[in-house]
């Protein structure tokens, strides 16, 4: 009985979610085991899961807090690229990348604690210091990570997950850990980015990040001769990546970024997010820090989008630097007009559609020469989907889990109401 | 420093930590000194390659030049759009490569360049080559002009009462789409294609330049300046003949004309030997078409919009949209007449830069594309003379990092410009305050 009571006080729309998602991890988990989902459509899967990451960030930076970004496949690349260094020095028995990678990263992000807490005694700050300050703590944290920390944890570590336990633990735990890294070496690429940039109007922002998508762009072609990372190979692709993502920790990142973004957008955080959107200025007006609300989206859309690329990295096991060309950066701006600025549901389905569609069926369906038509018909789409429905396929509609649940709007005194219908 | 070091002590409560906050004034100091820093270190770098090698600088100046040139152009379309409809037009680059593709047809197909020595064949050639020239960029003009024109009736203008971000979304869509409707088999195909030059090209070295052209290009730029400069004298006295004079475009044409062609060729001219080798600096006859061509169509430009019925349209409606409404100017029109002068430069830009680089390719238009609209920001959105100016920074910034700092980065380092001098100036050169109207 105590059982029963437990279930009566969850809300009925979490526990179909829970289910539903359950029960889908299961059927493609028993598909993919018994070999009835081919590679082909496992690799479509994977990749509608991390476009739809990356989406879902795009959505919550555009969508929700209203900042025009094109830059989330900058951040999608750095977060692949950084993952995938991880885990390739991890196979190659060299442990420096998780520790620079990981604890070098949770460094950092101790240092910028720090220096928030000691920014925070000062007033009249300009965007140009804090981004000096915050650029000095990251270098400061790596030139550690990289100094001290990784010669005398490396080998540790090596042997402390590599050695005596079954080799799959500690390669789960690395890959994690590879995971988390590239995903927060994406957020605190987005916090320096964001400190100078997000103060710019829309416009500006966007034209911004564009650039800042080109700049990675360019930087990953060099790798190997700007960077001192010979093993990423620069314009030619990084080969040797570990394919070590599986359904379950495709499920998993996928479910960690949809609740994690549903209790955001649903706490005071997410409605001052929300209100930004609507109107800067009220915002400020009521009290919102709308600085701080507008960095935490971007971070985290960010940090999604990281994740992603750590997803999609180990599941290809390949990199080359065209796959993140600003152009691409342009669809997962598509897929969430498509699906509805504002709407996660939307994303979320846009998202898998958009490359079970372009990716999957027509590929297998169409001739070879259709390659060229594809992008002729995309903007055709786009344009007509701007005309006839700009608030996409689902407008704000979300499905009960993810809606929000507001009290209800009392009734308003009657001689007001009558007032305010006459202005409006 | 000690209002710094006292506010180290750990505040109490909320109210004591807000109250206790000590004025941020030296720690900006620090970091503009730090940012500052930077600054020298790349101007150092720039010094350290100049007295390595002043000539192989000066040449690197020249492209850089030509370059800026064509930016200008680009990016004077980006900044009357972005001034008038306050949307950042995505397609303008694709209606550039849209210009270029036009001149490589009328050009390998038509023969148009060639069309005064078939007509008349007792013309002299440099005359013949020149019309040929100015009709091949004429044509391509007019098609981007038209395209733009065509793009804003069926893509943004039903867009126009809608939030601003439907009509950027709606310019990614059609910029998109030139591009690949482009590189399908049967339309500009999606390879580089060699572009056949309207002319041949001449390089101009030390001892091949007339002391005429170099005299008359100097006298020009003298005459303007004298001109310019008795009539500010006049109109500062009251002169209402000089006022209306002194923007004349003639006065403006000479300035800018006579000025760079001078330095140009002067430079080009200097015979000087250091270490015993010498100098050896070089400009095309290319080089100075796109010069002579861009600073035509810009004066022409500031001329339409100064000094015409349809210049003030636009500035009344750049200003205020709805009240220019209500003063009886159809804002509509006005709009087309934007976009088809922002389509023509770019078609003209176009053509330019294909004649330069002896190239074309469906995905040419968006890097500079880009980068003009970054030229407009610096020099301040909405400015034409700023527009000018930061398409010349543009160019300067792309070939010096190429050359000194280094040459894959050259794109990152034009976008990592912007991000700066967002940063540090971030209504650009020219560009108005931030006012709201409320």
């Amino acid at each position: 009985m105590a059982i029963l009571k437990v279930f009566k006080r969850i809300r009925k729309p979490n526990l179909y979610f829970t289910l539903v998602a359950l029960a889908i991890y299961i059927i493609v988990q028993v598909l993919l085991s018994a070999g009835l989902l081919n590679d082909f459509w496992r690799g479509i899967l994977f990749w509608g899961a991390a476009i739809t990451m990356v989406s879902l960030g795009l959505n919550l930076i555009y969508g929700f807090n209203g900042q025009f970004s094109l830059g989330q496949y900058g951040f999608y690349a750095i977060g692949a690229y950084a993952a995938a260094d991880i885990t390739y020095r991890w196979v190659n028995s060299d442990a420096s990348g998780v520790v620079v990678g990981f604890l070098g990263s949770l460094l950092v992000l101790l240092f910028f604690m720090g220096i928030g807490a000691f920014l925070k005694r000062f007033y009249g700050l300009l965007p140009l210091t804090k981004f000096m300050a915050y650029l000095v703590a990251t270098f400061a944290g790596y030139f550690i990570a990289v100094k001290f920390l990784a010669p005398a944890l490396g080998p540790t570590l090596m042997q402390l997950l590599g050695g005596p336990y079954p080799g799959a633990v500690g390669r789960q735990i690395v890959f994690l850990m590879a995971l988390l890294g590239g995903a927060t070496i994406a957020g605190i690429t987005s916090y320096l980015f964001g400190i100078p940039v997000l103060e710019l109007g829309s416009d500006y922002f966007g034209i911004a990040t564009l650039g800042f998508t080109i700049i990675v762009k360019v930087l990953l072609d060099n790798t190997d001769t700007l960077l001192p990372f010979p093993e990423m190979k620069g314009a030619r692709g990084m080969v040797g990546i570990p394919a070590w993502t599986t359904w379950t920790w495709v499920f998993i990142t996928l479910m960690a970024v949809i609740v994690i973004m549903r209790n955001l957008l649903h706490s005071s955080y997410g409605r001052a997010i929300v209100s930004v959107r609507e109107d800067e200025r009220a915002a400020t007006l009521v009290g919102i820090d709308v600085a701080s609300a507008k960095i935490m989206a971007f971070v985290l859309g960010s940090v999604f989008a990281g994740l992603a690329g750590g997803i999609r990295a180990h599941d290809v096991a390949f990199l080359h630097p065209n796959t993140f060309n600003f152009i691409q950066s342009f669809n997962p701006l598509i897929i969430v007009v498509f699906g509805g600025l504002g709407s996660m549901t939307g994303t979320i389905f846009t998202g898998f559609l958009w490359i079970f569609v372009l990716e999957g069926l027509l590929r297998l369906i169409l001739p070879p020469g259709f390659e060229t038509w594809r992008f002729v018909v995309y903007p055709l789409m786009l344009l007509l989907m701007m005309l006839l429905r700009p608030e996409g396929l689902f407008g704000s509609y979300e499905v009960p889990f993810l809606r929000r649940l507001l009290p209800p709007i009392p009734a308003r005194k009657s001689s007001l109401e009558g007032q305010s219908e006459e202005v409006a | 420093m000690t209002a710094a070091l006292s506010s180290l002590k750990k505040p109490k409560t909320r109210e004591e930590a807000i109250l206790s906050r000590s004025n941020a004034r030296w720690l900006n100091r620090l970091a503009q000194g730090l940012f500052a820093l930077f600054a020298l270190f790349v101007l150092y770098i720039l010094i350290k390659g100049f007295i390595a090698s002043p000539a192989v600088f000066l040449q690197q100046v020249l492209n850089g030049l030509q370059l800026g040139f064509i930016y200008a152009l680009i990016a004077l379309g980006y900044t009357m759009v972005y001034g008038i409809v306050r949307l950042i037009n995505f397609a303008h680059g694709d209606v550039f490569m849209v210009g270029a593709f036009t001149s490589l047809y009328t050009i390998s197909i038509l023969d148009l360049h060639r069309w005064p020595l078939r007509i008349w064949p007792g013309i002299p050639e440099t005359l013949g080559t020149l019309i040929g020239v100015v009709t091949v960029i004429l044509v391509s003009m007019v098609t981007s002009g038209f395209l733009a024109v065509t793009i804003e009736r069926f893509a943004y203008r039903p867009l126009r009462s809608r939030p601003r971000i439907a009509a950027l979304i709606t310019a990614i869509g059609v910029s998109f789409f030139l591009e690949y409707f482009g590189a399908l088999p049967f339309v500009f195909t999606n390879n580089y294609i060699t572009y056949p030059r309207s002319f041949d090209i001449v390089v101009y070295r030390a001892g091949t330049i007339s002391n005429l052209a170099l005299g008359g290009m100097w006298g020009l730029f003298g005459a303007a300046l004298l001109a310019q400069a008795v009539l500010i004298a006049l109109s500062r006295k009251g002169n209402l003949t000089a006022q209306a004079w002194k923007d004349h475009p003639l006065v403006r044409f000479g300035l800018l004309f006579g000025g760079f062609m001078a330095a140009v060729l002067t430079l080009t001219n200097l015979h000087v030997e250091m270490n015993g080798k010498l100098w050896d600096l070089t400009a095309s006859n290319i080089m100075l078409v796109i010069m002579g061509s861009s600073i035509v169509l810009q004066v022409v430009l500031h001329y339409i919009v100064r000094q015409t019925r349809l210049g003030k349209a636009m500035r009344a409606a750049a200003y205020d949209k709805p009240a220019s409404r209500l003063m009886g100017i159809n804002v509509d029109s006005v709009i087309t007449a934007t976009f088809a002068l922002g389509g023509g430069l770019a078609g003209a830009a176009g053509v330019l830069y294909a004649t330069a680089f002896k190239q074309v390719y469906y995905l040419m238009g968006i890097i500079p594309g880009l980068k003009a609209f970054v030229a407009a920001v610096i020099g301040g959105i909405g400015s034409i003379p700023g527009a000018f100016l930061g398409a010349l920074i543009m160019g300067q910034a792309e070939v010096l990092s190429a050359g000194y700092i280094s040459t894959p980065m050259r794109d990152a380092v034009s976008f990592s410009l912007l991000i700066l001098v967002l940063l540090v100036w971030p209504q650009g050169i020219f560009g108005e305050p931030p006012g709201e109207k409320v």
